[in-house]
């Protein structure tokens, strides 16, 4: 027999272990010390050491109504977010599957959202925005509408940030959906056809239930991402006005590089990961009892 | 039979008036953003918002003459390139041993860097990179978007490795080549699609990052997403120019995804299909 070298021998261990050992020196290794600032009162500007408080850090600040206000504001921009990208998304995705005119011009426009730098995007719908010189007003003028306050009042904040994230991230809906349609088998399409369905019979007892695994992981994705959103927040309103728009993402970015209260943001960070770690897995597990 | 063709048209006629819609509501953004870019003050300004004007470079000029933009390009690209060539280097041999031994955790291990919430390991980063004198340094960038890039470059490639024939390999290894040398050898020139589609996604991925950059990087590594915010925040806003500038950042990525747009598909949607 041929002899075997060392790297042969040991190749399912050294040929993930550089890979491995990157993630565990930049993922896990600052996660566990995040995990260990969270129980400190750490102040980057006080010059004090960290000091051990035990659970006092997590008291503050889920004590603190701004936390409170941040964590549900960013449940509900995701769910705002997701359901309506689920709808139009799937809904896309079923125009997209048939065939037409211009249909490869389509699925690049598809794409083009998808690799826009966000923070450029989010400078765009800014524009968009723009109190005086703003497309947005103008459409609402079209139609006899007064000017809306868009990302300038408490109340229209959210929704007009949801509209952005629903503008950059449909098409990925649309995109997985529409390979999981072209991925169906066309058997029961045509046992249904004989036995005489009609379209929209078909589309809810046949399409929609084959490509809902496709539809759930769609959307675990588009949960875990629309819960971590930070760079059109960041860039268009920065959480205000006020805290209006101040989701967890944002409320930790400014506790740890604002005012630099390291023990505290540590808390809203292990919060933060804990959120998109168990949605991940609910949906992940909803997915799992889908049929086939 | 007429009423049941006047019906079938006017579906016809529903059905093209929504992917007209649909392409309409895509390229708004862009639209508007290239209009603006090529708009002098005056026409920005106009109100209601004006179609048809006299396109002008005026803006471009401004925004490339007095910002330092062609430095922010260069760092944009030096960061982009980078982590994603170190990705490639480290992400493919692991994705390989993921594929043929089936090594779930270790892909898992990795993925889960796509997961988190990337400020629960910059802030550690931050205090790290203080201390080691890393911050505004290429190596900090270069680290930070390698995270970024490497669960993409294992995820697209675990599945691609499993998707060549093992014949191949073992024939080469029954020959007496060693499996290190096979997947030199075998593997490695039989996956280009995957290489393209797992480079050009971290690339991109990389260049449009802004959160890292926006926290390591200063004056001497600012990324370009860094640069057009500092834009928009610090002076009045130059409508006209801040709109070139977002032109200049989002063409490198648009032009990359029209030439490898079957790639780009593929590397989006892979593994959100089967089991």
């Amino acid at each position: 027999m041929i002899k075997t070298g060392f790297v042969e021998r040991n190749l399912k261990i050294l040929f993930p272990l550089p890979a491995v050992l990157f993630v565990a020196v930049m993922m896990a290794f600052p996660v566990a010390y995040t995990l260990v600032l969270s129980f400190t009162n750490w102040n980057l500007t006080s010059g004090a050491p960290p000091a051990f408080v035990g659970l006092r850090s997590y008291a503050r600040v889920f004590a603190e109504p701004r936390f409170l206000a941040a964590a549900g504001r960013t449940f509900l921009f995701t769910a705002l977010a997701v359901a309506c990208e689920a709808l139009l998304g799937i809904a896309v995705a079923l125009v997209l599957d048939r065939e037409f005119v211009g249909k490869g011009m389509l699925k690049l426009l598809l794409l083009l959202p998808l690799v826009a730098t966000p923070v450029a995007v989010g400078i765009v719908f800014s524009l968009f925005y723009d109190p005086t010189i703003g497309l947005a007003d103008w459409a609402l003028s079209l139609v006899g509408l007064p000017k809306g306050a868009w990302v300038s009042g408490a109340a229209t904040v959210l929704p007009s940030l949801v509209l952005v994230d629903v503008w950059q991230w449909t098409p990925m809906v649309s995109l997985i959906v529409l390979a999981g349609l072209a991925g169906l088998s066309p058997e029961p399409y045509e046992s249904a056809r004989v036995d005489g369905a009609n379209e929209a019979q078909i589309l809810w007892r046949i399409t929609l239930p084959m490509v809902m695994p496709t539809i759930l992981t769609a959307l675990v994705l588009r949960t875990i991402d629309a819960l971590k959103t930070f760079d059109i927040i960041f860039a268009m309103t920065g959480g205000g006005p006020g805290y209006a728009s101040e989701t967890l993402n944002i409320l930790g970015f400014k506790y740890s590089f604002e005012y630099f209260r390291m023990g505290q943001s540590s808390v809203i960070l292990v919060v933060l990961f804990l959120v998109v770690m168990a949605s991940s897995m609910g949906i992940m597990r909803l997915r799992a009892g889908t049929p086939a | 039979m007429i009423r049941a063709r006047g019906r079938r048209a006017a579906v016809r006629g529903l059905f093209y008036l929504a992917v007209l819609l649909i392409a309409v509501v895509l390229l708004l953004p862009f639209f508007w953003m290239l209009a603006s870019s090529f708009k002098t003050q005056v026409d920005i300004i106009h109100w209601p918002p004006k179609l048809l004007f006299k396109p002008t470079l005026a803006n471009y000029a401004r925004a490339f003459g007095e910002q330092d933009f062609l430095k922010y390009f260069k760092n944009s690209s030096i960061v982009g390139a980078t982590s994603v060539a170190l990705s490639l280097l480290l992400g493919l041999p692991a994705a390989y041993s993921i594929a043929r031994f089936a090594q779930r955790r270790i892909s898992v291990f990795i993925l889960v860097a796509r997961l988190m919430p990337g400020i629960s390991f910059l802030m550690p980063w931050y205090i790290i990179f203080s201390r080691l004198r890393l911050m505004d340094s290429y190596a900090a960038l270069v680290l930070s978007h390698m995270l970024i890039a490497l669960p993409v470059v294992v995820w697209i490639m675990s599945s691609y490795f499993e998707s060549i024939p093992l014949e191949m390999e073992e024939s080469a290894m029954i020959d007496g080549a060693t499996r290190q040398r096979a997947f030199r050898s075998i593997v490695l020139p039989l996956s280009g699609p995957g290489i393209v589609t797992s480079t050009t996604l971290s690339f991109i991925f990389s260049w449009n990052n802004f959160m890292f950059s926006q926290v390591l990087s200063m004056e001497k590594t600012k990324t370009l997403p860094i640069a057009i915010y500092n834009f928009v925040s610090y002076a009045e806003v130059d409508w006209g120019a801040v709109m070139a500038v977002a032109v200049s950042i989002m063409t490198p990525a648009i032009v990359l995804t029209m030439i490898f747009q079957k790639y780009v598909v593929k590397g989006l949607t892979v593994g959100a299909v089967k089991g």
